[in-house]
């Protein structure tokens, strides 16, 4: 196989992907690749190009150069209808849940539904009842408007229409920024139990390391490229969660330890 | 002291282009991302006086660059629109909310401004027509302003400023807490859902509300001549019904077509491409209004020369 072309293997693959908007690179060549079923979770602090990796994955940012496939088809090339039926196999958890504000709870959960015409409109708003009962949420919410929910129910709410039209991929995009620690672990646990329960491959970004290392079997490290040199990869680290904690990178254990150091004056 | 202060000059001129990029929305970089600032120039490397304007003409040409490319996004945008607008029709509930957002509500606005254009036009014609014993013309007149020009342009700008920043502010914020980023990624064209019910709406409601104005406009300026100025009815109605006033309402209504279309796509096009932040909602809808203001503007000019022309090649007998 050419040493340039994406492993048409895994489940999702990036080969040599690169983002750059005007002249701010975000993305350096980077390659990535996730068998299906795994819970990938990407960190690395704000900025490093974590989210632009996510959404470069499902389309909404097209990269500067590489290629992204799904299930061995590459994202390039297709056609809006192609793209459009890709897209329905991800489910996207954005950071602030990203709900419509103009429609009720139970219209944000089953707009893909009806969207996609999977199921009529009584049929559409049993299956959301279901799903909301599973992130645990009581079926009077449904006839609220999102700014009437609180940010935990608001992200509840996200990943219950992220699961409604039962994805193959879960992108999550820092689900548990901005939660209390009790709020932080449901959202946790929900995620492992949608694993459980759903044959899903997830990617979480997150910089979140307590979150990284209880839901993911693999955790993969962005560093900012503004202090890479010329010629180190993004990724600083590809590994697992034991593997994480006893890595001697210094850049890799001062994020996991949370500490300042020399980044006081030079941030 | 002085020394860094010429530095920061100096580096500001050399990040201008990029600035502008990111304000004409060419960068669609997300809120939440803050990228380090590696490639601004360090004070050791100010331009000298021959960098600098070399810098300034290269600054003047991404500038015209960028406005070129923006002109042909937005035509493509309203292309796309167009092309979404024949393959699937918004669903019911979708376009009725719309017509009913820019329709129905701006109703009661477009109506005052209406009477309220026919009275002062009552008001500023009344003198100059009485000095020549003329006042009972007055109607042709009101009537022929607001048929041709007024009641389509002011009611416009009525709407520019109503609708249009309204839409640039509801689209602007969903593109900045990511709602339009979750449309696309469950598989729905933001332009067909968003875009297309809106630019409808627009299309068909301007027009009609635009008949409002011109109707309030004609009973406000009939009003207050009669009823104000004392002129004598019978004369000033029978006077207002003047030849031509089909054709003088089907100029002003053609006119108010484009300015619905040109107010829906310039609204929608800068709320799509918003800046991150409050800031960037703000922008987006101030720029959206002025733009369409502009665009009325200019349409008005092109299209009163053509639809003058059109006038001549249908009837040259007027021409002479």
């Amino acid at each position: 196989m050419n040493d340039r072309s994406v492993n048409r293997e895994m489940h999702i693959a990036t080969r040599g992907l690169s983002v750059r908007f005007g002249r701010q690179q975000v993305l350096r060549d980077v390659s990535l690749e996730v068998p299906r079923g795994q819970t990938l979770a990407i960190i690395g602090e704000s900025g490093c190009g974590k989210t632009v990796l996510l959404k470069t994955l499902i389309g909404l940012i097209e990269p500067t150069a590489g290629e992204v496939s799904f299930a061995g088809q590459l994202l390039r090339g297709l056609n809006e209808k192609q793209i459009t039926q890709l897209r329905t196999k991800f489910g996207f958890v954005f950071q602030n849940a990203a709900l419509f504000d103009s429609l009720s709870i139970a219209d944000n959960v089953a707009f893909p539904l009806l969207e996609h015409n999977r199921a009529k409109d009584e049929e559409a708003y049993r299956i959301v009842r279901d799903r909301l009962a599973e992130v645990g949420l009581p079926p009077a919410v449904m006839v609220k408007r999102p700014a009437e929910l609180s940010g935990g129910m608001r992200k509840r709410v996200g990943l219950a229409r992220a699961l409604i039209m039962e994805p193959e991929v879960l992108l999550y995009d820092e689900p548990t920024t901005g939660l209390d620690p009790i709020m932080t672990d449901v959202i946790n646990e929900l995620m492992i139990r949608t694993r459980n329960t759903h044959p899903v491959t997830s990617i979480v970004v997150t910089h979140d390391m307590s979150s990284a290392l209880k839901v993911s079997n693999r955790i993969v490290m962005l560093y900012p490229i503004s202090r890479l040199a010329d010629h180190e990869q993004q990724i600083i680290f590809d590994g697992t969660p034991n593997e994480i904690e006893k890595c001697k990178d210094p850049r890799v254990a001062q994020f996991l330890r949370g500490e300042a150091g020399d980044r006081l004056e030079s941030a | 002291m002085l020394a860094s202060l010429f530095c920061q000059i100096g580096s500001s001129v050399k990040v201008g282009p990029t600035d502008t990029l990111y304000r004409r929305g060419a960068v669609r970089l997300e809120s939440n991302l803050s990228y380090a600032s590696s490639q601004l120039p360090t004070p050791a490397e100010r331009p000298g006086f021959v960098a600098a304007t070399l810098d300034s003409v290269a600054d003047l040409g991404e500038v015209v660059i960028e406005s070129v490319r923006g002109l042909g996004e937005i035509t493509l945008f309203f292309l796309s629109t167009l092309s979404w607008m024949a393959t699937r029709w918004p669903r019911r509930e979708t376009l009725f909310a719309s017509l009913y957002q820019i329709g129905v509500r701006s109703l009661p606005v477009v109506a005052l401004t209406g009477t309220f254009i026919g009275m002062v036009l009552a008001v500023q014609s009344y003198s100059q027509f009485r000095a020549f014993g003329l006042e009972t013309q007055l109607g042709a007149v009101i009537n022929r302003s607001m048929f041709r020009e007024l009641g389509p342009v002011l009611a416009a700008t009525m709407l520019a400023g109503r609708v249009g920043s309204s839409i640039a502010a509801e689209l602007g914020t969903m593109r900045v807490t990511e709602q339009i980023d979750a449309l696309v990624s469950m598989g729905t064209n933001p332009i067909r859902y968003l875009v297309v019910p809106r630019f409808i709406a627009c299309l068909f409601m301007i027009p009609s509300l635009t008949l409002m104005a011109v109707f309030m406009g004609v009973v406000g300026g009939g009003f207050y001549c009669t009823f104000v100025l004392d002129i004598d009815q019978y004369y000033y109605y029978s006077n207002a019904r003047y030849i031509g006033a089909n054709w003088d309402l089907f100029y002003g209504i053609t006119k108010s077509f484009f300015f619905g279309a040109a107010i829906a796509i310039l609204s929608c096009y800068r709320g799509f491409h918003c800046a991150p932040g409050a800031e960037g909602v703000g922008r987006a809808s101030t720029a959206a209004f002025v733009q369409s203001f502009v665009v009325i503007l200019v349409f008005d000019l092109l299209l009163s020369i053509t639809l003058d022309n059109v006038y001549y090649w249908l009837w040259p007998h007027e021409a002479r």
